[in-house]
This record gives structure tokens, sequence and C-alpha cells, in this order.
């Protein structure tokens, strides 16, 4: 569960820290993906979801990935469905509360068929805290007492030997890869979050190794005039890839929010059957368009139009 | 059926529980009614009301007729004082600065503890629902109100499974388990304001609603609840109430 430090500084020390350019294609990066890999996605639910990277994931038919995510939606449906993914770690998993339960979760794992590991919002970030620290655990005060810890055989409980108080002990998550779409970022993989922030810098920090998707690569030159925007540094970083509307159907901050006559379609295919309904978006939206951009094409101009216009929208006062 | 005129049930649980937020607190609100009613306080008779999202936003006041699906998109970001990431902003929980945590359930047992994980046996269940999110660390931390219809199926003796912690067992279990603040405060149903015996931590009726008999509420509730012969009566959701409302949720996106 939990490596000995040693052997995540090793990992560290092996890794090439020098400020290099790493643009790639998708393709490129998914070979920094093995089969078996613990996956840590950045983002939340229906915001700033690396889905460009999952997609491409996907067509190359990776195997056996752990997934660990804040909040999974669509993107989780289709991890399962898709065969990539077997056991998805998160707090709460559906396409989102407007559209309910997601039949495609409760159809894998009610069958048993996949693992939805479930810990609580605040563990999750809490582990990927200690991963991001070089420390094998961290104390909350949360999840005491509760089914959800009953149910994990990686929690211990700890009295704390300065107050005696109960404790919970989270073990710390050191991800194989981490993949994180940003609003921008340099080639050497400085990157600039704007607005919600989620867990991503603690993945970045956390993982062995980032995959970072980006809606625009900028010059290091911009970085270094706002160095203080910079959430994500270069050395964390092993692949950059520019991918207009990376997120989409999902939202990028300030740029687009959620697709949401998409979001509907798919939530309607899903609802007639969830298996076929989610394979027959598959075949469609992934398997079908060789590119990312026919891909954005498919989901349509205007859906896209509507999704900018909302997206730039936040900016007004 | 309860008989109401002018308003449905989700309408008149956002209207119920905004009442119970007051000018100055500091409310952890879940999306859907509880992201509602806390936004709804803010316009009522708290503009001092500071809102945490669990995406990480302090302070906001979310734009009429573009609520979020859920707490993790940029409309719950507007107006707001700062954003944190999600491990910082929940962490003000653990640190204590949020007076009352404010979320919807599935499922609630006689001494609050809430089911948002499994319907039926954990291992072989009916129905796995989307789990807790931020709600296991939000009961864990903080005083809660709870918004939910009053339904026998919902109401249950024993929860299936405690995803959120309210009063465990019932007397000290919650404290002797470690969680040594918060509880559960308010339940509020489209029938009732539901409080907690201060010594047994047993859910009882505080207020019924206009038109709501004590019998209703045993009807429609899965285990036997006190209810005080004295019990006051609510008073119905105002015309200015349910006109803010309707203007904040236009499209009946949580309020259907």
């Amino acid at each position: 569960m939990v490596q000995p430090y040693l052997n995540l500084r090793e990992k560290t020390a092996a890794r090439d820290r020098s400020l290099r350019e790493k643009v790639m294609s998708l393709e490129a990066a998914a070979s920094l993906v093995g089969d078996g890999n613990h996956v840590a996605l950045g983002g939340c639910t229906l915001s700033r979801t690396p889905m460009a990277m999952i997609r491409t994931l996907i067509r190359e038919k990776k195997k056996n990935l752990k997934i660990s995510r804040s909040i999974v939606s669509t993107e989780g449906d289709l991890l399962y469905v898709s065969g990539v993914s077997q056991h998805i770690m998160t707090s709460w998993f559906s396409q989102g509360i407007v559209w309910g339960i997601s039949k495609v979760m409760r159809h894998y794992t009610e069958t048993k068929q996949a693992r939805f590991e479930e810990w609580s919002h605040m563990s999750i970030g809490l582990r990927f805290r200690a991963g991001a620290m070089g420390i094998p655990f961290m104390p909350t005060r949360s999840m005491l007492g509760s089914g959800v810890a009953g149910q994990l055989p990686d929690v211990e409980e700890l009295d704390c030997p300065y107050t005696g108080e109960r404790l919970m002990l989270l073990p710390a998550l050191n991800p194989d890869v981490a993949l994180i779409h940003v609003q921008r970022c340099d080639a050497y993989g400085n990157a600039q979050i704007d607005g919600l922030q989620f867990m991503d810098a603690d993945i970045a920090m956390a993982a062995n190794r980032v995959i970072l998707t980006t809606e625009r690569i900028v010059s290091n030159d911009q970085i270094r005039r706002a160095p203080d925007q910079t959430k994500i540094p270069f050395f964390t970083v092993d692949a950059v890839i520019e991918v207009p509307y990376g997120s989409a159907p999902h939202e990028c901050y300030g740029m687009y929010e959620p697709f949401f006559v998409h979001l509907d379609q798919y939530a309607e295919l899903i609802r007639k059957d969830p298996v076929i309904g989610a394979t027959e978006y598959l075949e469609r939206y992934y398997y079908g368009p060789e590119s990312w951009s026919e891909y954005l094409g498919l989901l349509g101009i205007s859906n896209m139009l509507d999704a900018t216009r909302r997206g730039r929208s936040i900016y007004d006062d | 059926m309860i008989e109401r005129s002018g308003y449905t049930a989700s309408e008149l649980l956002a209207v119920m529980s905004a009442r119970l937020l007051m000018d100055g607190q500091c409310v952890f609100a879940g999306v859907g009614i509880p992201l509602l009613a806390a936004t709804l306080a803010q316009r009522l008779h708290g503009p001092g009301l500071t809102i945490l999202f669990e995406g990480g936003v302090l302070g906001p006041f979310v734009v009429p007729g573009e609520l979020p699906p859920s707490t993790n998109e940029q409309r719950c970001t507007k107006r707001a004082n700062m954003l944190l990431s999600i491990t910082d902003v929940l962490l003000l929980l653990q640190r204590g600065y949020v007076d009352v945590g404010f979320m919807g359930g599935a499922q609630i047992d006689q001494y609050g503890n809430l089911n948002s994980s499994f319907i039926g046996d954990p291992d072989a269940p009916a129905i796995r629902l989307p789990g807790t999110g931020g709600g296991n660390d939000i009961s864990s931390l903080t005083q809660m109100i709870v918004a939910m219809k009053h339904e026998k199926r919902r109401f249950v003796e024993k929860v299936d499974f405690v995803t959120s912690p309210g009063y465990l067992e019932g007397t000290t279990h919650r404290r002797d388990s470690g969680l040594v603040s918060g509880g559960m405060y308010r339940v509020v149903t489209d029938l009732a304001i539901l409080a907690f015996d201060g010594v047994t931590k047993r859910m009882k009726v505080e207020t019924l609603h206009p038109g709501v008999t004590a019998e209703q509420v045993r009807d429609n509730t899965g285990f036997d609840i006190w209810i005080d012969p004295e019990a006051k009566t609510t008073e119905p959701p105002s015309a200015n109430e349910l006109a803010v409302l309707n203007e904040l949720d236009p499209d009946r996106l949580y309020t259907a």
C-alpha cells in the first residue's frame, strides 16, 4: 500500500528533472502509462477532466488501470465499459446530480465486474497530500466510526501520542502516473491553473510521472511574468500536449462550461441500456474519429460555441 | 398524500431549510436543495451568510438561473471571496471554522446516520448509490442540517450503511468513536422539522409543517418517533420566499 520512503526517493532521483522541452503527441504520452498502473486523474466531476488523454488510453486499449480521482463522472463509465479499468477509487461516482445515479456504475459494481472503492472526499485529498509530502500517512479526524472506513482495509486508527485523542490514519498515495488538464503551461511543463484548483497540485507532486494536457502552450517568458500563477512545477511533469478543448464535453474554468446538450444525449443513451448505450457512445466518439479535432467536430460547432460563451462569462461582472 | 397549495415538497424543503441558516454563519453546503436553500437564505435574510462548497469555494453568490450540476463547476465560484483546493476547503471543517454543514440524503435512521452508499447488503447491494463525496467529512466534523423528503423507505430504524455519521448508535457513541465535535442538529423534511434528544440522541419532531398531522409523520417514518403533543406548526412559505426561490431556480433543476 505505502511504499518505503527510499523507493519513492529512488524513483524521483531517476527522473530527468532538467529544464527541458516535453511537448509530444497524445499517443506518445500514452506510452508513459503501463498496464496495471495506478493512474490519478486531475480535476473534479465535470471540471478539467483530462478527457483527451483518457480517450487516448481507451483507444490504445490499456488494461487493468487502477484509477483514482476526487469525484468521478462520465469518464468513469467509459473507463469501465471500455475494459481499461475495473477498479476506481473515488468519493462519488455518477454523471452529476441532475442526471441521477450512473447506471453504468451500478451495472458494473452490482454485478461485481468492477470495483468502486469509496473514500471520503477529504481522505482522498489527504492521501494525495501525504504522497506529495513524502510521508507515509496523514492523520485525520474524519471517517471515524463510519461504514466507509469499515470497508477499507488500508486505514488504521491511532490514539494520538500527544493528546490521547482518536485519529484515523490515511495511507499516502503516490500514483504511478497523473493525468492533469490545465488552461496553460510552457513547453517545460510549468502549469498555470485558473479558478478551481481541486487536488491537482498535490496529485502532481505525489505522482511518479505526470502527463499534462493544456488548452494552450505559452512561452516560458510568459510563465516567468506571473510565477505566482504557476501551480505545478516543470520538474514533476514528463509530457506536455497541447489539446484545445481537452476536457470536452466537461468544462475548463473560464474557457468553456460543460457541453450540456451532449451530456443530456449521453445520459439518454445510458438510460436506455448502460452497456449498449456506453458501447455505442465509445464507437461513435472514441473509436470512430481518429483525431481529437475530429472528435470535437462530432460534438458540434453549436455545442462548442454555446459552452464557450458560457465558459467565458465567468469573467463578466 | 399531503395537500399543499401554492408550493411543491421541494420548495417547502428549500424554504424551511433556508430559515434555519442565520446571517453571519459559515455554512458548508452540498449540491441540490442545500445549495439552493443557502443561496435563498443569502437573499432573504442573510447577506452575510458565508457559503463554502467542497469544490474549493469560499463565500460565493451563485447567480439566479445558473445553478451548477455539482459544487465543482465554475458557476459555484461567482463573486466568491476565495478559491482554494478541495483538500484545503474541507480542512476548514476540521479546523473548526464552519458553523453548520448542510446536505441531502438518500436514507437516514433514528440517530441521524445517513446512507448514500448502498441500498441493501453492502456486499451484495440492491442499489449501489454514488457515495459520500464530502458528506462523511462534513458530518464527521461539524454540526449538520439535512434536508430530505419524508418517506418511510428513507426514514429507517437502522441505515443499511453509515456513509455519514450522525450519532451512530445513540447516547455517547459518536463521541466514543472519536468524533468529538459536530453531530446532527436538524433534519428538515416536507412534513416536519426534526431535532435530536439531548441524551438518547434519537430523532424527534420539533415542529410540524402546515396541514401536517402527527399521524402523517408516524405513517411516513420507519421507526417509532417521539412527537411532542404541543409541537407547534411552522409558518407556511411566504409569497416572497417562493418568488425569490423561483427566481433562483426557474428551470426547476433542484425543485422539480
